[in-house]
């Protein structure tokens, strides 16, 4: 018993992680339509960029995220007003190649500068902590962390699209952006402002992806996998079916990994496909998608 | 001096021509109407007016200034607002937020605010926190109308306003407009309702395949000049 109620609870916070790579593609995908498929190796470089300022700067990998975010801000804003913004349009073939492109340059820029090695970020007596619940339960301190992140995270996106202006013209372009424009909104700075928020996102699913685990140049495509599912488990355009997305795939993982290590990432796949079986729209779909 | 005016007007899609050289002009306080039959370009006129279709700059001239051809957001600001064909609410807003959004490119001197939008429109008011797809089709058309509005236009640009509203419903939407006129903004109404046209406005306009084909005050026009104009000789 308590081996499954320890498996469930590490599966829940392992959602937490997926749930944080999937908010910045949901935020993306939900406002201009545009599949990112670069979003992955986008986490990967802000883990570097983040492994760089805790290097040169000598501070820790959370002070390092805070310094980074405004960077990646506006690199954020720059990449969609001066590249993305341009595939936009009826086609969708356009954004799905050139993403598909920078996803390319992203990583083996990343091997060029940082090589191949592996990398971790730093994070001190933290990474080994762990509170005890209780009854044989313990949960890592980064693990809980990082789940209260993804909450966090959502909670903040949740009250910029419905309670701030910003967060009505998002809506409206989402919804009709021809319309939108007679509302006197610039597309273009709309559509690279929700970028530059994304790109503050994915500055803390790098910080939290760096933490835990290992990570290289080439681990983006694998991270962008499980964020997709885990969006489109929860259905497009909802942050907290986002999360609950999230934690179905991590809770599969590892309940999978229970079974046989072998199985981890398999079972996430095969929760995910079932899903898509029963509720092709996934859980909890927006009306009208 | 015409607070609005077009000059050898053309608009196209791709290569299919939609206007050939309209001229039109709208003088402060006036209401105008546009009848024509359907695809005489009476839609594609006021896109383009309002920068959601190309047109060479000084082709359309608003307060002295070249317009034609600005991104539309710049033409909501300068002072012109349309009313778009078929109400086109955002759906995951709901009334009031609608009514909000319409106040986005707001001008600085402004008379209409979300109060007296509901004081125009009373059934919004009870309505306001409804998504606006539940609304009844009238009660759309005055959000549509209202979040217009709400940008405090110079001009306010009404496309097929009446159009599969009972007419008692159409009665309640048309009252609104003299209060409209009186706070300071100019009307382009386009409409399929002849009669009700010929009732609000000032002058008349008639398309025909993208050409105007008339034009005169309700007063001087008779039925049989109207329907030549309509449908061609």
């Amino acid at each position: 018993m308590t081996v499954l109620i320890n498996t469930l609870l590490q599966g829940v916070m392992l959602g937490g992680l997926y749930a944080l790579f999937a908010a910045g593609l949901s935020l993306i995908f939900g406002i201009m339509r545009l599949v990112n498929l670069a979003h992955g190796d986008l986490i990967v470089l802000a883990a570097f960029i983040v492994l760089a300022l805790t290097q040169a700067l000598g501070i820790g990998p959370f002070l390092g995220t805070l310094v980074a975010a405004p960077v990646l801000f506006c690199f954020g804003y720059a990449l969609q007003y001066m590249l993305l913004n341009r595939t936009l349009g009826r086609d969708i073939l356009p954004p799905l190649l050139v993403t598909f492109g920078l996803s390319i340059i992203i990583q083996n820029g990343l091997l060029e500068v940082f090589s191949a090695d592996s990398q971790r970020l730093a994070a001190g007596a933290i990474e080994t902590h762990s509170i005890h619940l209780g009854g044989g339960l313990a949960v890592g301190t980064i693990q809980l962390v990082t789940f209260a992140s993804a909450v966090g995270v959502i909670l903040a996106l949740n009250l910029l699209f419905y309670r701030t202006e910003l967060g009505r013209a998002f809506r409206a372009t989402s919804d009709d952006p021809e319309i939108a424009q007679l509302m006197g909104i610039d597309n273009r700075h709309i559509f690279s402002l929700a970028m530059a928020v994304a790109m503050v996102v994915i500055a803390v699913s790098a910080l939290y992806l760096g933490m835990r685990a290992n990570f290289d140049p080439t681990i983006g495509p694998a991270r962008l996998l499980y964020a997709f599912e885990a969006v489109i488990i929860g259905g497009l355009g909802s942050f907290w079916g986002t999360l609950a997305g999230g934690i179905i795939i991590g809770v599969a993982q590892t309940v999978g990994a229970q079974i046989n290590a072998e199985w981890q990432i398999l079972a996430g796949h095969l929760a995910f496909l079932a899903v898509l079986v029963l509720r092709p729209r996934g859980l909890f779909p927006r009306a009208g998608d | 001096m015409a607070l609005l005016e077009t000059h050898r007007l053309t608009a196209f899609y791709g290569d299919f021509q939609a206007l050939y050289g309209i001229d039109l002009e709208l003088r402060q306080g006036e209401t105008l109407a546009i009848i024509g039959a359907n695809g005489a370009g009476k839609s594609t006129f006021l896109k383009t007016l309002v920068g959601l279709l190309p047109a060479p700059p000084e082709s359309v001239v608003f307060g002295g200034r070249p317009i034609g051809g600005l991104p539309a957001a710049e033409i909501v600001r300068a002072g012109i607002s349309l009313v778009p064909e078929g109400r086109r609410l955002f759906p995951s807003l709901t009334v009031e937020e609608n009514l909000k959004i319409g106040a986005y490119g707001r001008r600085q001197d402004a008379y209409w605010s979300l109060d007296r939008i509901y004081g125009l429109f009373p059934a919004l008011a009870e309505r306001r926190e409804a998504p606006s797809q539940t609304l009844s089709g009238g009660q759309q058309q005055m959000a549509a109308i209202g979040r217009a509005l709400m940008s405090n236009p110079r001009v306010l640009l009404c496309d097929e306003i009446s159009l599969g509203l009972a007419p008692i419903v159409i009665r309640d939407i048309y009252a609104a407009l003299p209060k409209v006129k009186a706070n300071g903004a100019s009307v382009i109404l386009v409409e399929q309702d002849i009669v009700q046209a010929l009732n609000v406005a000032d002058r008349v306009y008639c398309f025909q395949e993208g050409r105007m084909s008339l034009t005169g005050r309700p007063s001087e026009l008779d039925r049989d000049k109207i329907h030549t104009a309509y449908f061609g000789a």
